[in-house]
Protein backbone atom coordinates (compact mmCIF):
# COMPACT_ATOMS: atom_id res chain seq x y z
CA UNK A 1 0.00 0.00 0.00
CA UNK A 2 1.36 3.51 -0.86
CA UNK A 3 2.33 5.03 1.90
CA UNK A 4 0.13 8.15 2.95
CA UNK A 5 1.12 11.86 4.59
CA UNK A 6 -1.11 14.60 5.54
CA UNK A 7 0.06 17.97 4.88
CA UNK A 8 -1.17 21.80 5.39
CA UNK A 9 0.61 24.22 3.25
CA UNK A 10 -0.07 27.51 1.58
CA UNK A 11 0.34 27.93 -2.07
CA UNK A 12 0.50 31.14 -3.60
CA UNK A 13 -1.32 32.25 -0.77
CA UNK A 14 -3.77 29.61 0.14
CA UNK A 15 -3.72 27.35 2.64
CA UNK A 16 -4.85 24.26 1.89
CA UNK A 17 -4.72 20.84 3.34
CA UNK A 18 -4.12 17.24 1.47
CA UNK A 19 -3.42 13.91 1.62
CA UNK A 20 -0.04 12.97 -0.25
CA UNK A 21 2.07 9.96 -1.17
CA UNK A 22 4.87 10.18 1.02
CA UNK A 23 7.45 9.98 -2.34
CA UNK A 24 5.68 12.30 -4.63
CA UNK A 25 7.81 15.55 -4.96
CA UNK A 26 6.64 18.85 -4.31
CA UNK A 27 6.88 19.68 -7.94
CA UNK A 28 4.65 16.62 -9.19
CA UNK A 29 2.15 17.55 -6.08
CA UNK A 30 1.82 21.18 -7.71
CA UNK A 31 1.46 20.08 -10.73
CA UNK A 32 -1.21 17.02 -10.66
CA UNK A 33 -2.96 17.36 -7.55
CA UNK A 34 -3.10 21.63 -7.83
CA UNK A 35 -2.96 21.10 -11.82
CA UNK A 36 -0.85 24.02 -11.53
CA UNK A 37 1.58 23.13 -14.49
CA UNK A 38 4.12 26.45 -14.96
CA UNK A 39 6.65 24.47 -12.81
CA UNK A 40 8.26 22.64 -15.54
CA UNK A 41 10.09 19.07 -14.80
CA UNK A 42 12.63 18.42 -17.06
CA UNK A 43 15.61 15.95 -15.28
CA UNK A 44 14.51 15.03 -12.08
CA UNK A 45 17.53 14.99 -10.14
CA UNK A 46 18.26 18.94 -9.74
CA UNK A 47 20.64 19.89 -13.04
CA UNK A 48 18.45 21.93 -14.99
CA UNK A 49 16.15 24.04 -12.92
CA UNK A 50 12.66 23.64 -14.51
CA UNK A 51 11.23 23.07 -11.45
CA UNK A 52 12.40 25.74 -9.94
CA UNK A 53 9.95 27.10 -7.20
CA UNK A 54 9.96 29.48 -4.33
CA UNK A 55 9.66 28.05 -0.76
CA UNK A 56 9.22 29.93 2.42
CA UNK A 57 10.77 32.69 0.18
CA UNK A 58 14.02 31.20 -0.93
CA UNK A 59 14.11 29.49 -4.51
CA UNK A 60 14.89 25.56 -4.71
CA UNK A 61 14.35 22.89 -6.93
CA UNK A 62 11.00 21.60 -6.92
CA UNK A 63 12.26 17.75 -7.69
CA UNK A 64 14.59 17.77 -4.71
CA UNK A 65 11.91 18.66 -1.96
CA UNK A 66 8.84 16.41 -1.20
CA UNK A 67 5.48 17.65 -1.17
CA UNK A 68 5.65 15.91 2.70
CA UNK A 69 8.40 18.56 3.67
CA UNK A 70 6.11 21.04 2.58
CA UNK A 71 3.82 20.91 5.57
CA UNK A 72 3.62 24.47 7.76
CA UNK A 73 5.78 26.08 5.03
CA UNK A 74 4.78 28.58 2.12
CA UNK A 75 5.07 27.48 -1.23
CA UNK A 76 4.90 30.09 -4.42
CA UNK A 77 4.82 29.18 -8.32
CA UNK A 78 4.44 31.28 -11.55
CA UNK A 79 1.05 31.09 -11.43
CA UNK A 80 0.95 33.29 -8.37
CA UNK A 81 4.04 35.40 -8.99
CA UNK A 82 2.36 35.75 -12.54
CA UNK A 83 -0.87 36.78 -10.83
CA UNK A 84 0.83 39.06 -8.10
CA UNK A 85 2.33 41.13 -11.02
CA UNK A 86 5.46 40.95 -8.99
CA UNK A 87 7.50 39.55 -12.08
CA UNK A 88 5.56 41.63 -14.64
CA UNK A 89 8.76 43.92 -15.50
CA UNK A 90 10.53 40.49 -15.93
CA UNK A 91 8.46 39.25 -18.27
CA UNK A 92 7.47 41.84 -20.45
CA UNK A 93 11.46 42.28 -20.85
CA UNK A 94 11.82 38.28 -21.69
CA UNK A 95 9.12 39.06 -24.15
CA UNK A 96 10.32 41.97 -25.59
CA UNK A 97 14.41 40.99 -26.10
CA UNK A 98 13.45 36.88 -26.80
CA UNK A 99 14.80 35.67 -23.91
CA UNK A 100 12.42 32.33 -24.56
CA UNK A 101 11.79 30.58 -27.25
CA UNK A 102 10.32 27.53 -26.29
CA UNK A 103 9.69 28.40 -22.96
CA UNK A 104 10.23 25.56 -21.51
CA UNK A 105 12.72 27.07 -18.70
CA UNK A 106 11.35 30.37 -18.55
CA UNK A 107 9.55 30.16 -15.32
CA UNK A 108 12.16 28.66 -13.59
CA UNK A 109 14.56 31.30 -15.12
CA UNK A 110 12.04 34.23 -14.11
CA UNK A 111 12.03 33.30 -10.45
CA UNK A 112 15.64 32.75 -9.99
CA UNK A 113 16.16 36.47 -11.84
CA UNK A 114 14.20 37.82 -9.16
CA UNK A 115 15.99 35.82 -6.40
CA UNK A 116 19.07 37.13 -7.83
CA UNK A 117 17.95 41.28 -8.19
CA UNK A 118 16.69 40.54 -4.91
CA UNK A 119 20.26 39.64 -3.98
CA UNK A 120 22.37 42.37 -6.06
CA UNK A 121 20.30 45.18 -7.26
CA UNK A 122 23.32 45.71 -9.87
CA UNK A 123 24.53 42.20 -11.03
CA UNK A 124 27.36 42.45 -13.98
CA UNK A 125 26.76 40.55 -16.42
CA UNK A 126 29.27 37.52 -15.21
CA UNK A 127 27.27 37.34 -11.84
CA UNK A 128 24.03 37.05 -13.80
CA UNK A 129 25.74 34.42 -15.83
CA UNK A 130 26.96 32.42 -12.16
CA UNK A 131 23.61 33.35 -10.85
CA UNK A 132 21.63 31.42 -13.54
CA UNK A 133 24.26 28.79 -13.73
CA UNK A 134 22.09 26.27 -12.81
CA UNK A 135 18.96 26.92 -14.94
CA UNK A 136 19.22 25.24 -18.45
CA UNK A 137 17.94 26.89 -21.96
CA UNK A 138 18.12 24.50 -24.86
CA UNK A 139 17.10 27.43 -26.69
CA UNK A 140 18.39 30.93 -26.54
CA UNK A 141 22.06 30.69 -26.18
CA UNK A 142 21.53 32.68 -22.94
CA UNK A 143 23.12 35.74 -24.40
CA UNK A 144 19.15 37.41 -24.55
CA UNK A 145 17.94 36.22 -21.31
CA UNK A 146 21.63 38.03 -19.66
CA UNK A 147 20.36 41.05 -22.01
CA UNK A 148 16.57 40.56 -20.03
CA UNK A 149 18.12 40.36 -17.04
CA UNK A 150 20.15 43.42 -16.97
CA UNK A 151 18.21 45.17 -18.96
CA UNK A 152 15.38 45.05 -15.89
CA UNK A 153 18.47 45.47 -13.40
CA UNK A 154 18.70 49.04 -14.69
CA UNK A 155 15.51 49.81 -14.98
CA UNK A 156 14.58 48.80 -11.57
CA UNK A 157 17.72 50.76 -10.52
CA UNK A 158 16.18 54.00 -12.64
CA UNK A 159 18.43 53.87 -14.95
CA UNK A 160 17.47 53.95 -18.74
CA UNK A 161 19.12 51.88 -20.93
CA UNK B 1 12.30 9.09 -12.41
CA UNK B 2 10.23 9.00 -9.38
CA UNK B 3 10.98 7.68 -6.11
CA UNK B 4 9.98 3.87 -4.70
CA UNK B 5 7.75 3.91 -2.03
CA UNK B 6 8.99 4.83 1.32
CA UNK B 7 7.11 5.48 4.51
CA UNK B 8 8.34 9.17 5.77
CA UNK B 9 8.89 10.19 9.25
CA UNK B 10 9.61 14.01 10.71
CA UNK B 11 11.20 12.85 14.50
CA UNK B 12 10.90 16.03 17.00
CA UNK B 13 14.18 15.37 18.60
CA UNK B 14 17.53 13.45 18.29
CA UNK B 15 16.76 11.05 20.40
CA UNK B 16 13.76 10.29 18.12
CA UNK B 17 15.49 10.26 15.00
CA UNK B 18 18.24 7.86 16.81
CA UNK B 19 15.19 5.73 17.75
CA UNK B 20 13.69 5.29 14.32
CA UNK B 21 16.83 4.84 12.81
CA UNK B 22 17.67 1.43 15.11
CA UNK B 23 13.99 0.69 14.46
CA UNK B 24 14.15 0.78 10.58
CA UNK B 25 17.26 -0.82 9.09
CA UNK B 26 16.44 0.36 5.73
CA UNK B 27 15.54 3.79 6.74
CA UNK B 28 18.05 6.47 5.53
CA UNK B 29 17.96 10.38 7.16
CA UNK B 30 16.85 13.42 4.84
CA UNK B 31 18.38 16.54 5.68
CA UNK B 32 18.17 18.92 2.65
CA UNK B 33 17.95 16.42 0.30
CA UNK B 34 19.88 17.72 -2.34
CA UNK B 35 21.94 14.50 -2.90
CA UNK B 36 19.40 11.95 -1.40
CA UNK B 37 16.69 13.07 -3.33
CA UNK B 38 18.33 12.94 -6.75
CA UNK B 39 19.58 9.12 -5.40
CA UNK B 40 15.61 8.40 -4.60
CA UNK B 41 14.16 10.00 -7.72
CA UNK B 42 16.79 7.84 -9.92
CA UNK B 43 16.34 4.80 -7.84
CA UNK B 44 19.57 4.54 -6.20
CA UNK B 45 18.54 3.84 -3.61
CA UNK B 46 15.29 2.43 -2.16
CA UNK B 47 14.73 3.03 1.82
CA UNK B 48 11.94 1.40 3.67
CA UNK B 49 11.45 4.57 5.53
CA UNK B 50 13.06 8.02 4.82
CA UNK B 51 13.88 10.06 8.24
CA UNK B 52 12.99 13.61 8.10
CA UNK B 53 15.71 15.29 10.30
CA UNK B 54 15.72 18.94 8.54
CA UNK B 55 13.82 20.63 10.89
CA UNK B 56 14.68 19.38 13.92
CA UNK B 57 15.84 22.14 16.34
CA UNK B 58 18.97 23.81 17.40
CA UNK B 59 20.51 22.09 14.80
CA UNK B 60 21.83 24.82 12.60
CA UNK B 61 23.25 27.80 15.05
CA UNK B 62 26.78 28.64 14.39
CA UNK B 63 28.62 29.35 17.74
CA UNK B 64 32.30 29.70 19.13
CA UNK B 65 33.52 28.10 22.00
CA UNK B 66 36.83 27.78 23.67
CA UNK B 67 38.50 28.79 20.40
CA UNK B 68 36.44 26.51 17.83
CA UNK B 69 33.80 27.23 15.49
CA UNK B 70 31.36 24.88 16.17
CA UNK B 71 28.04 24.71 13.16
CA UNK B 72 24.85 22.52 13.65
CA UNK B 73 24.63 19.82 10.84
CA UNK B 74 21.92 21.89 9.40
CA UNK B 75 23.45 24.58 8.84
CA UNK B 76 22.58 25.80 5.02
CA UNK B 77 25.24 26.32 2.60
CA UNK B 78 23.73 29.28 1.64
CA UNK B 79 23.88 30.43 5.80
CA UNK B 80 27.26 29.00 5.74
CA UNK B 81 28.22 31.76 2.39
CA UNK B 82 26.35 34.58 4.21
CA UNK B 83 27.83 34.09 7.85
CA UNK B 84 29.49 36.84 9.35
CA UNK B 85 30.93 34.58 12.40
CA UNK B 86 32.18 32.51 9.77
CA UNK B 87 34.03 34.67 7.48
CA UNK B 88 35.45 36.09 10.61
CA UNK B 89 36.76 32.28 11.99
CA UNK B 90 36.90 30.37 8.87
CA UNK B 91 36.83 32.14 5.51
CA UNK B 92 37.98 29.51 3.99
CA UNK B 93 34.49 27.34 4.63
CA UNK B 94 32.77 30.83 3.26
CA UNK B 95 35.08 30.60 0.14
CA UNK B 96 34.17 27.13 -0.46
CA UNK B 97 30.65 27.20 0.12
CA UNK B 98 30.21 29.66 -2.71
CA UNK B 99 31.48 26.86 -4.94
CA UNK B 100 28.71 24.60 -3.99
CA UNK B 101 26.10 23.61 -7.23
CA UNK B 102 23.85 26.73 -7.77
CA UNK B 103 21.50 29.05 -4.92
CA UNK B 104 18.88 27.23 -5.07
CA UNK B 105 20.76 23.79 -4.08
CA UNK B 106 22.63 25.80 -1.30
CA UNK B 107 18.81 27.30 -0.31
CA UNK B 108 18.25 23.58 0.62
CA UNK B 109 21.61 21.72 1.30
CA UNK B 110 23.28 21.32 4.34
CA UNK B 111 26.84 20.83 5.91
CA UNK B 112 26.09 17.96 7.49
CA UNK B 113 24.71 16.40 4.49
CA UNK B 114 27.58 17.37 2.33
CA UNK B 115 29.97 15.69 4.60
CA UNK B 116 28.13 12.79 5.52
CA UNK B 117 27.72 11.59 1.72
CA UNK B 118 31.35 12.33 1.22
CA UNK B 119 31.40 12.98 -2.08
CA UNK B 120 35.19 12.81 -3.40
CA UNK B 121 34.70 15.56 -5.38
CA UNK B 122 32.67 17.84 -2.47
CA UNK B 123 34.60 20.76 -1.36
CA UNK B 124 33.68 20.68 2.29
CA UNK B 125 35.08 17.44 3.11
CA UNK B 126 38.40 19.24 2.39
CA UNK B 127 37.77 22.22 3.82
CA UNK B 128 37.86 20.34 7.03
CA UNK B 129 40.90 18.40 6.20
CA UNK B 130 42.97 21.46 5.78
CA UNK B 131 41.30 23.16 8.66
CA UNK B 132 41.95 19.98 11.05
CA UNK B 133 38.28 19.80 11.98
CA UNK B 134 36.54 17.51 13.98
CA UNK B 135 32.66 16.02 13.70
CA UNK B 136 30.36 15.40 16.24
CA UNK B 137 28.01 12.41 16.23
CA UNK B 138 25.81 11.23 18.23
CA UNK B 139 24.34 7.94 19.15
CA UNK B 140 22.02 6.16 21.07
CA UNK B 141 24.50 5.69 24.04
CA UNK B 142 26.11 9.31 23.22
CA UNK B 143 28.24 11.51 21.40
CA UNK B 144 31.77 10.76 20.33
CA UNK B 145 33.86 13.06 18.27
CA UNK B 146 35.80 11.87 15.39
CA UNK B 147 38.74 14.16 13.46
CA UNK B 148 38.52 14.92 10.02
CA UNK B 149 41.54 13.19 8.97
CA UNK B 150 40.00 9.86 10.68
CA UNK B 151 35.96 10.69 9.32
CA UNK B 152 36.62 10.19 5.66
CA UNK B 153 37.40 6.51 5.16
CA UNK B 154 36.25 6.25 1.24
CA UNK B 155 34.30 7.30 -1.60
CA UNK B 156 30.99 8.22 -0.11
CA UNK B 157 32.18 6.00 3.21
CA UNK B 158 32.93 8.05 6.75
CA UNK B 159 33.18 6.67 10.04
CA UNK B 160 29.64 7.42 10.64
CA UNK B 161 28.19 4.34 11.58
CA UNK B 162 24.00 3.79 10.11
CA UNK B 163 22.80 4.57 13.69
CA UNK B 164 24.14 7.15 14.43
CA UNK B 165 23.56 11.25 13.50
CA UNK B 166 25.99 14.07 12.70
CA UNK B 167 25.36 16.43 14.80
CA UNK B 168 27.96 19.95 14.52
CA UNK B 169 30.98 20.24 12.64
CA UNK B 170 33.81 22.23 14.57
CA UNK B 171 36.83 23.66 13.13
CA UNK B 172 39.66 25.66 14.94
CA UNK B 173 38.83 29.62 14.99
CA UNK B 174 41.46 31.22 12.59
CA UNK B 175 44.70 31.64 14.40
CA UNK B 176 46.75 34.85 14.34
CA UNK B 177 48.43 35.16 10.78
CA UNK B 178 47.23 32.42 9.58
CA UNK B 179 45.44 32.24 5.72
CA UNK B 180 43.11 29.85 3.69
CA UNK B 181 43.03 29.77 -0.32
CA UNK B 182 40.39 28.04 -1.79
CA UNK B 183 40.56 27.02 -5.61
CA UNK B 184 38.78 24.97 -7.78
CA UNK B 185 38.31 24.18 -12.21
CA UNK B 186 34.69 22.69 -12.91
CA UNK B 187 34.22 23.11 -16.56
CA UNK B 188 30.87 25.11 -15.71
CA UNK B 189 30.21 27.43 -13.03
CA UNK B 190 28.23 25.29 -9.97
CA UNK B 191 29.73 22.28 -11.00
CA UNK B 192 31.28 19.27 -9.59
CA UNK B 193 34.96 20.23 -9.38
CA UNK B 194 37.40 18.55 -11.93
CA UNK B 195 39.88 19.35 -9.37
CA UNK B 196 40.03 21.31 -6.22
CA UNK B 197 42.28 22.61 -3.27
CA UNK B 198 41.94 23.78 -0.18
CA UNK B 199 45.00 25.46 1.29
CA UNK B 200 45.67 27.05 5.28
CA UNK B 201 48.66 28.08 6.77
CA UNK B 202 50.59 30.74 8.72
CA UNK B 203 52.59 33.57 7.04
CA UNK B 204 54.81 35.14 9.38
CA UNK B 205 58.56 36.68 9.22
CA UNK B 206 58.38 36.14 5.36
CA UNK B 207 57.99 32.21 5.87
CA UNK B 208 55.02 29.82 5.84
CA UNK B 209 54.38 27.86 8.97
CA UNK B 210 52.14 24.35 9.28
CA UNK B 211 51.05 24.65 5.71
CA UNK B 212 48.45 21.89 4.78
CA UNK B 213 47.32 21.75 1.11
CA UNK B 214 44.23 19.26 0.83
CA UNK B 215 42.83 18.63 -2.91
CA UNK B 216 39.53 17.11 -3.86
CA UNK B 217 38.23 15.41 -6.61
CA UNK B 218 41.58 13.35 -6.63
CA UNK B 219 40.97 10.32 -5.59
CA UNK B 220 38.51 8.07 -3.33
CA UNK B 221 38.83 11.31 -0.60
CA UNK B 222 40.23 14.13 0.32
CA UNK B 223 43.95 13.84 0.59
CA UNK B 224 46.74 16.03 2.06
CA UNK B 225 49.55 17.08 -0.06
CA UNK B 226 52.08 16.40 2.94
CA UNK B 227 55.53 16.26 1.38
CA UNK B 228 54.94 19.30 -0.74
CA UNK B 229 53.56 21.17 2.17
CA UNK B 230 56.24 19.91 4.55
CA UNK B 231 58.56 21.27 1.80
CA UNK B 232 57.94 24.51 2.56
CA UNK B 233 57.91 25.20 6.09
CA UNK B 234 59.50 27.93 7.30
CA UNK B 235 60.62 29.36 3.73
CA UNK B 236 59.63 31.98 2.12
CA UNK B 237 56.54 31.48 -0.64
CA UNK B 238 59.07 32.41 -3.84
CA UNK B 239 58.06 31.40 -6.98
CA UNK B 240 61.13 29.01 -6.91
CA UNK B 241 60.44 27.24 -3.50
CA UNK B 242 56.23 26.85 -5.01
CA UNK B 243 57.77 24.96 -7.85
CA UNK B 244 60.02 22.77 -6.12
CA UNK B 245 57.04 21.69 -3.81
CA UNK B 246 55.00 21.66 -6.89
CA UNK B 247 57.66 18.92 -7.64
CA UNK B 248 56.92 16.78 -4.83
CA UNK B 249 53.07 16.84 -5.74
CA UNK B 250 53.61 13.71 -8.10
CA UNK B 251 54.64 11.56 -4.46
CA UNK B 252 51.83 12.95 -2.32
CA UNK B 253 48.95 12.82 -5.01
CA UNK B 254 47.91 9.90 -7.12
CA UNK B 255 44.94 11.42 -8.95
CA UNK B 256 41.96 8.48 -10.63
CA UNK B 257 41.64 9.53 -14.16
CA UNK B 258 38.10 10.03 -15.96
CA UNK B 259 37.36 10.01 -19.69
CA UNK B 260 38.78 12.96 -20.96
CA UNK B 261 40.71 14.20 -18.05
CA UNK B 262 43.87 11.82 -17.38
CA UNK B 263 45.60 11.71 -14.32
CA UNK B 264 48.85 13.44 -15.78
CA UNK B 265 46.68 16.79 -16.94
CA UNK B 266 45.11 16.23 -13.13
CA UNK B 267 48.16 16.21 -11.67
CA UNK B 268 49.67 19.08 -13.38
CA UNK B 269 45.98 21.21 -12.45
CA UNK B 270 46.79 20.10 -9.25
CA UNK B 271 50.29 21.98 -9.03
CA UNK B 272 48.71 25.21 -11.39
CA UNK B 273 46.06 25.02 -8.16
CA UNK B 274 49.10 25.31 -5.74
CA UNK B 275 50.61 27.87 -7.61
CA UNK B 276 47.82 30.49 -7.54
CA UNK B 277 47.12 29.15 -4.03
CA UNK B 278 50.44 30.15 -2.82
CA UNK B 279 51.47 33.27 -4.98
CA UNK B 280 47.89 34.50 -3.53
CA UNK B 281 49.00 33.85 0.22
CA UNK B 282 51.84 35.18 -0.21
CA UNK B 283 50.77 38.79 -1.40
C1 LIG C 1 22.69 20.14 -9.33
C2 LIG C 1 23.48 19.87 -8.09
C3 LIG C 1 24.78 20.33 -7.98
C4 LIG C 1 25.53 20.08 -6.84
N1 LIG C 1 26.81 20.53 -6.79
C5 LIG C 1 27.57 20.26 -5.70
C6 LIG C 1 28.92 20.69 -5.62
O1 LIG C 1 29.45 21.35 -6.53
N2 LIG C 1 29.62 20.38 -4.49
C7 LIG C 1 29.07 19.67 -3.47
O2 LIG C 1 29.74 19.41 -2.47
N3 LIG C 1 27.80 19.26 -3.52
C8 LIG C 1 27.04 19.53 -4.60
N4 LIG C 1 25.73 19.10 -4.62
C9 LIG C 1 25.20 18.33 -3.46
C10 LIG C 1 24.78 19.26 -2.34
O3 LIG C 1 25.89 19.93 -1.81
C11 LIG C 1 24.10 18.54 -1.20
O4 LIG C 1 23.48 19.55 -0.48
C12 LIG C 1 24.96 17.81 -0.19
O5 LIG C 1 25.80 16.90 -0.84
C13 LIG C 1 24.12 17.00 0.77
O6 LIG C 1 23.50 17.80 1.72
P1 LIG C 1 21.95 17.63 2.03
O7 LIG C 1 21.69 18.36 3.28
O8 LIG C 1 21.19 18.02 0.84
O9 LIG C 1 21.88 16.07 2.34
P2 LIG C 1 20.79 14.96 1.93
O10 LIG C 1 20.65 14.89 0.47
O11 LIG C 1 19.57 15.14 2.75
O12 LIG C 1 21.58 13.67 2.48
C14 LIG C 1 22.74 13.20 1.83
C15 LIG C 1 23.23 11.94 2.57
O13 LIG C 1 23.77 12.25 3.85
C16 LIG C 1 23.02 11.63 4.89
N5 LIG C 1 22.89 12.64 5.95
C17 LIG C 1 22.46 13.92 5.78
N6 LIG C 1 22.54 14.61 6.93
C18 LIG C 1 23.03 13.73 7.86
C19 LIG C 1 23.35 13.85 9.25
N7 LIG C 1 23.21 15.02 9.91
N8 LIG C 1 23.84 12.75 9.89
C20 LIG C 1 24.01 11.59 9.21
N9 LIG C 1 23.73 11.42 7.91
C21 LIG C 1 23.25 12.48 7.23
C22 LIG C 1 21.70 11.22 4.27
O14 LIG C 1 21.18 10.09 4.89
C23 LIG C 1 22.11 10.93 2.82
O15 LIG C 1 22.64 9.65 2.70
C24 LIG C 1 24.96 19.35 -5.75
C25 LIG C 1 23.65 18.89 -5.83
C26 LIG C 1 22.91 19.14 -6.99
C27 LIG C 1 21.52 18.61 -7.06
S1 LIG D 1 13.41 18.96 -12.96
FE1 LIG D 1 14.15 19.76 -11.13
S2 LIG D 1 16.09 20.48 -11.66
FE2 LIG D 1 15.47 19.49 -13.49
S1 LIG E 1 13.40 28.87 -24.22
FE1 LIG E 1 13.48 26.77 -24.73
S2 LIG E 1 14.61 25.98 -23.08
FE2 LIG E 1 14.83 28.09 -22.77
Amino acid sequence: MEPMIDIQTSVNGANLSARVPARQTLVDFLRYHLELTGSHVGCEHGSCGACTIRLDGDIVRGCLVLAAQADGAAVETIEGLSDSGELADLQATFHARNALQCGYCTPGMLLTAQALLADNPAPSREEIRAYISGNYCRCTGYQAIVDAIESVAAARRGVIS
Amino acid sequence: MKPAPFNYIKPSSIGDALAALGEHPEAVLLAGGQSLLPMLNMRLVAPSHVIDIGALPAMNEVSIADGWLRMGALLRHCDLAASPTVAEAAPLLQAAARHIGHPAIRNRGTIGGSLALADPAAELPACLLALGGRLVIEGLDGERVVEAAAFFTGTFETALRRDEILRAVEVPVLAPKYRSEFHELARRLGDYALVGLAAHGQIDNGGVHDLRLAFFAVGDKPALAVAAARSLEGKSLSEANIAAAVALLADDIHPIGQPGYGERTKLHHCGVLVKRALSRMAA
